[in-house]
């Protein structure tokens, strides 16, 4: 066996249990590291500061399980690990989202729950989870709370995540397992694309009409929205070809695109408006 | 509860992992990325970093098994794992020797900086499924950048892996020239063990970090430097303009040298160096740049070409007025006439932004003094240039500076400039230690060159038969705060931007405009692919207008060996643009008829488009010396030393120049031992630069070969039919039945310890211009033409090319797979520029906002290679490095405006752009219309694309 010898150590931390994990968290100064993906570009050429848990030996973080009313996904699930896993048919819009992200290396180790609590407006997990009516399950030394994935998600790369809290895992109610869904992303080239929009789409059908649809539409405000007219708007319509026309710009009014070196602002509604309709059509298309 | 871990990581952190089936234990902070794990600590050099951000995925490794990329990964995370990075991959399984062989074999290497990631990532696919379809093989190198191949090789080598590859025999003599040699460098690449500019760390070396100026212009102040060192333990040195003991000024162009090594006093452009700092690696990893002592004073910038032009703009340079640093001029005829009597006109604006060269491997090397001489292993593109500018800089003699080529990872005309040079060689100088250094991806997109921006206004005049008449050509270019190559810009522009056409009347005028913005330089091209997006759309509209067919029209006007150039050149021989365009001719005919029908049968938002652009570019600098000198040399042991001083930045002058020598002496490509173009063993063959390697090194090296032949022949008393063969020690010469063997061994070695040495010089025959611009600038011109087909979302304004049929007349193919992946990269490049490719400055500085073509962007390329041969070039074979880009781009904006019905004079073009012009073409057809109705009282259907001629 060789042996090398470098420089010197600063203060890396690697729990084994999220009970450990949780309390190197309970002082302050300590800074979660799980795929790396999000971390290591955000530091770029500095060290990091202060005390790094990394959490990525916690095995009860990983992987995806499943009870009467939740599908649960472990906080530290790689977006590999989102499509391998066999899911029921409204998670379709979710693994359409995990081969979008960047590419199968950053899949390879990037996490669903590093996703979430990085917050890009851009963060290709973040639509279909909400058209999902997706929770967060927040773990610390004080306790577990959950909160609805549309409240934690507090603003551009804002959450309402304290320091000392792991993002345990996010729920998904699985009362509507048998919807057809769909994502859609619009980048300016294929693969490691930051999105000028996307769109997921959930669509319950239910004696041939929309019995209940979500729809989310990201990197078009500080964080993802689900358009809540439109799926008013959208119950009880036939779900057939077609069911796009009844999309128009008032429903993205929520939004507050901006221009940036991806887009223009005024481009990303025109867009958002066909990538919500095409997402819609999707839905029935493959009802 | 806190595990052992814990206790043990803030003790020690004794990690232990296996690499390649090899189990090390390493001592290192756990956050260490494990990409600097592999190359610092376990010298593996084979894993490239060229982000460290997860965007290039030059870093790939499998960890168990599965591809991530290593700047990613915690050292502490790979603990107990199984790595395997490009070493390893030979001994993994047969499969990997066969997937290495086949990328050999397809020509999937060029500079080979992306070719460790792409090897692994295809393995960790082709472990899991052995036969991959296309798609499958995107989706797994997706992540995996590539600026030089445009992918396709790639894919059709990973693609191939399954099938046992044949042993290349090496050409036998005299058939080298024309065969699909394999690269002689290329089992280095493909192994991993090339040796780049970051791959070599001599023991005891040094780190340097440069302190860089966060505004576009700022006054700055240093605050106690000598305290700064003292506090920071590790920290030796610390260099400002005050260290540099020779001339602090330097530049591509001596007559144009303007840029500082550190500014002196005010920052002309943000990312300018004002001081470096020099220390152990670990000092300087741990150092906060933004605790420098440094006091800045943003002052108020010219960022734009019209900022510096305005008349109360301050002087960027107090010489140049106007901020104008050169003008370029070509006039023939009269143009105004021209225009007022054609029958038709067409004219437009047209705008291009900034582009990076986006080269995989960022700037890296290392310098150590010898005595009174200092010696510096880096990436370059131009060692010779390197010296005189370091000599300079140094006060010393360029003959006490030695540049040692590294491999380069990409150049693409900026790794020509100065980069990490100046800064190792002052530092190693004053300190007599060796120092390295190591730009990231945003320092060096911070500061190093870009694609000149251009602002360029057009007017053309044809006759009703089609017969251009006249070109007015104006463009102004923005480059930069020093004067790097923005002469060159300024001065090629104006005689190509006829195109390669006969055009009576021409007038060009060329500005090149200094802003507070990072130097523009050399990239590919010279400025001619941004006129070509002007002046190849242009002609479409003028085709339109007189109502010929835009392939046609290019036919009709295309120039012939007998016609004068806008120059008043007159080629004589070897003009092969209309058979570029002839060639194109049936698949321009089938690509309409099938994007008709497509347009036609389809109801959706698609819609289908084809388009056509040509193409000329000289080889060689414009109308100035640019000699290479190549010297060739028997050895005592019967082999031939080549010394090949065109730097292979992965174009593969290594090869093409070895197969142009093998065919001149008539021996076979094996017997040749490459010498390197290090300056103290090699002579200049100039810059790999100006698509000259191959006509100006290449025809160096026919002469030195033949020489060489000579002096064996005559050695041996044979005349010039003999043939020669070579054993051990000996050559064998054989006239007729008679054998001739010329023992070596005992033979007097000369200066370069050679038994013989032949040294041939070939500089391109070329005249002055005057001020007219009037001359023959080039002794050799390539010549091509590329069709695009594609598809435009009508709803989103997204763009999707379909295929590039790229006919390029190339003179002699001397390696048609190298010429292929230089027209494929070629056109990757000009997709790039075409669609998505634009940097702001300032913004941006990474591989993530700075969007370069993936493998999913790059369509396949039809190569057709058309032989016009060069009267002067070696074996008649002219340049195609830059020729490969120029069409592209125009060929893409014609086909949008074919399918879409809308004009894009400003790239890239954006969705946003494409999508903008579409709605305000609607607008328009809705207004007409309404007018139209008002008038008429009769309603008018919408043209079936939905868009009116933006």
């Amino acid at each position: 066996m060789e042996r090398h010898f470098g420089g010197p150590i600063p203060l890396y931390l690697k729990p084994k249990t999220i009970d450990e994990a949780v309390s190197l968290l309970a002082s302050p100064g300590g800074q979660i590291l799980a795929g790396g993906t999000d971390f290591y570009p955000a530091l770029g050429e500095r060290l990091p500061e202060g005390r790094v848990v990394d959490i990525t030996g916690v095995s009860e973080l990983r992987g995806i399980s499943s009870d009467s009313e939740h599908i649960r996904i472990g906080g530290l699930t790689t977006w590999s690990e989102v499509i391998r896993t066999p899911l029921p048919r409204c998670f379709d819009a979710l693994k359409a989202a995990a081969r979008e992200v960047g590419s199968v290396q950053i899949q390879n180790r990037g996490t669903v729950a590093g996703n979430l609590c990085n917050a890009s407006p851009a963060a290709d997990g973040v639509p279909p989870l909400l058209a999902l009516d997706a929770d967060v399950e927040l773990a610390s030394a004080a306790g577990r709370r959950c909160m609805p994935l549309s409240d934690f998600l507090a603003g551009n790369r804002k959450t309402l995540r304290r320091a000392d809290e792991i993002l345990a895992a996010v729920l998904v109610p699985r009362r509507m397992e048998n919807a057809a869904s769909a994502f859609l992303k619009l980048g300016a080239r294929r693969y490691l694309v930051i999105s000028i929009s996307m769109v997921a789409a959930v669509v319950q059908v239910d004696g041939g009409r929309v019995a209940e649809a979500r729809v989310a539409v990201g990197s078009c405000s500080a964080k993802a929205q689900r358009l809540q007219d439109l799926e008013k708007q959208l119950a009880g319509l036939p779900a057939i070809a077609g069911i796009g026309g009844a999309v128009k710009a008032d429903h993205l009014q929520e939004l507050s695109p901006i221009n940036d070196v991806r887009a223009t602002a005024d481009y990303r509604r025109d867009a958002s408006l066909t990538l919500v309709k095409r997402a819609l059509e999707q839905c029935v298309r493959s009802n | 509860m806190v595990s052992t871990e814990k206790l043990a990581a803030a003790e020690s952190a004794w990690l232990s992992f296996s690499v390649n089936g090899r189990a090390v234990d390493v001592s290192v902070p756990g956050t260490r990325r494990l990409s600097r794990v592999l190359r610092d600590d376990l010298g593996l050099t084979g894993t490239k970093v060229g982000c460290d951000a997860g965007d290039c995925g030059a870093c790939t490794v499998l960890l168990n098994g599965e591809a991530v990329c290593a700047c990613l990964v915690a050292a502490g995370q790979a603990a107990g794992c199984e790595i395997t990075t490009v070493e390893g991959l030979a001994s993994r399984s047969p499969l990997q020797g066969r997937l290495q062989q086949s990328f050999l074999a397809h020509g999937a290497a060029q500079c080979g900086a992306c070719t460790p990631g792409m090897l692994v990532a295809a393995t960790a696919l082709l472990e899991k499924n052995s036969s991959p379809n296309e798609a499958e093989v995107s989706d797994a190198i997706g992540g995996v950048l590539c600026r030089c191949t445009g992918y396709r090789k790639i894919v059709h080598a990973i693609m191939g892996a399954g099938e046992k590859v044949a042993d290349k025999v090496s050409p036998a003599a005299g058939v080298a020239v024309g065969a699909r040699l394999v690269r002689l460098d290329g089992t280095k690449k493909v192994a991993g063990t090339e040796i780049f500019g970051a791959d070599e760390t001599p023991a005891g070396t040094l780190g340097v970090r440069v302190i860089r100026s966060p505004h576009h212009r700022a006054s700055f102040q240093f605050g106690d430097l000598d305290q700064f060192v003292a506090a920071h333990p590790g920290i030796v040195l610390v260099l400002t303009a005050r260290d540099v003991p020779g001339t602090d000024c330097y530049g591509v162009i001596p007559r144009f040298a303007d840029q500082p090594v550190f500014a002196h006093g005010e920052a002309r452009f943000r990312g300018e160096a004002v001081a470096a700092v020099v220390g152990e690696t670990d000092a300087l990893e741990a150092l906060n740049p933004a605790k420098f002592p440094v006091r800045w004073e943003e002052l108020p910038a010219l960022k734009t070409i019209e900022d510096a032009l305005a008349a109360d703009a301050p002087r960027i340079h107090a010489h140049r007025e106007q901020n104008v640093l050169v003008r370029g001029r070509v006039v023939c005829g009269e143009v105004e006439k021209a225009l007022a009597e054609a029958d038709f006109v067409a004219e437009g604006e047209y705008e291009t932004g900034f582009v990076e060269h986006a080269y995989i491997e960022p700037e890296a090397g290392f310098a150590r003094r010898v005595g009174d001489a200092i010696e510096i292993q880096a990436c370059t593109q131009s060692p010779y240039m390197d010296r005189a500018d370091i000599a300079k800089i140094l006060g010393i003699a360029p003959e006490n500076v030695r540049i040692i080529p590294s491999a380069v990872g990409g150049g693409f005309g900026s790794k020509l400039d100065l980069s990490v040079q100046p800064f190792v060689a002052l530092a190693a100088w004053k300190l007599g230690r060796p120092v390295r250094m190591v730009y990231s991806r945003t320092e060096s997109i911070m500061s190093t060159t870009k694609r000149h921006p251009a602002r360029m206004r057009l007017r053309a005049a044809a006759t009703r038969e089609g017969k251009l008449t006249a070109l007015d050509f104006s463009a102004d270019f923005n480059t930069g705060a020093y004067s790097s190559w923005g002469p060159t810009v300024a001065g090629r522009v104006p005689v190509h931007a006829s195109g390669p056409y006969v055009v009576p009347n021409y007038r060009a005028l060329t500005r090149a405009v200094h802003t507070n913005i990072v130097p523009s330089g050399a990239f590919r091209g010279f400025g001619v692919p941004q006129a070509a997006i002007a002046q190849e759309q242009l002609y479409d509209e003028l085709a339109e207008r007189v109502g010929i067919d835009p392939l046609e029209f290019r036919i009709l006007n295309a120039l012939e060996n007998q016609n004068a150039t806008v120059t008043g050149q007159v080629l004589g021989e070897g003009v092969g643009i209309r058979s570029c365009f002839e060639a194109l001719r049936p698949r321009w005919k089938s690509a309409r008829a099938e994007a008709a029908a497509f347009n036609t049968e389809s109801s959706g938002p698609l819609r289908r488009g084809v388009g056509v652009a040509g193409m000329w570019y000289g080889c060689g600098n414009t109308s100035l010396p640019n000699p290479s000198t190549i010297r060739i040399g028997l050895k005592h042991d019967g082999r031939i030393a080549l010394h090949q001083g065109a730097v292979d930045i992965g174009q593969g002058s290594n090869t093409i120049v070895t197969q142009i020598c093998a065919d001149a002496m008539l021996v076979p490509v094996a017997q040749f031992d490459l010498v390197s173009g290090d300056t103290a063993i090699s002579p200049d063959c100039g810059k790999t630069s100006a698509s000259r390697q191959t006509f100006v090194t290449g025809k160096a090296a026919h002469m030195a070969a033949s020489k060489l032949r000579t002096a064996i022949l005559k050695m041996a008393g044979a005349c010039e039919c003999a043939t020669i063969e070579f054993g051990e020690g000996a050559v064998i010469v054989t006239e007729n039945e008679k054998r001739t063997v010329l023992s070596l061994s005992h033979l007097p070695i000369d200066e370069h310890g050679y038994v013989i040495t032949c040294e041939a010089t070939f500089d391109p025959p070329t005249s002055p211009l005057d001020e007219n611009g009037q001359g023959s600038p080039y002794a050799v011109f390539g010549f091509g033409a590329h069709l695009a087909e594609l598809e435009v979302d009508m709803e989103l304004g997204t763009v999707r090319v379909i295929q590039i049929t790229a006919a390029h007349d190339v003179g002699r193919a001397i390696n048609p797979t190298l010429i292929e992946g230089q027209i494929e990269g070629g056109v990757a490049q000009g997709l790039g520029m075409a669609l998505m490719e634009e940097f702001f400055p300032g913004k941006g500085e990474n591989l993530h906002d700075y969007l370069i073509p993936t493998v999913g962007d790059v369509p396949e390329v039809e190569s057709i290679l058309i032989e016009y041969p060069s009267p002067i070039g070696p074996f008649g074979a002219k340049g195609i490095g830059e020729q490969s880009v120029i069409p592209t781009a125009p060929a893409i904006l014609n086909a949008i405006y074919d399918a879409a019905g809308v004009r894009i004079r400003r790239v890239p073009a954006t969705p946003d752009r494409v999508r903008a012009a579409i709605l305000a073409g609607q607008k328009l057809s809705q207004d007409q219309n309404q007018n139209q109705r008002r008038r008429t009282g009769v309603s008018v259907l919408h043209e079936a694309t939905g868009g009116a001629r933006g």
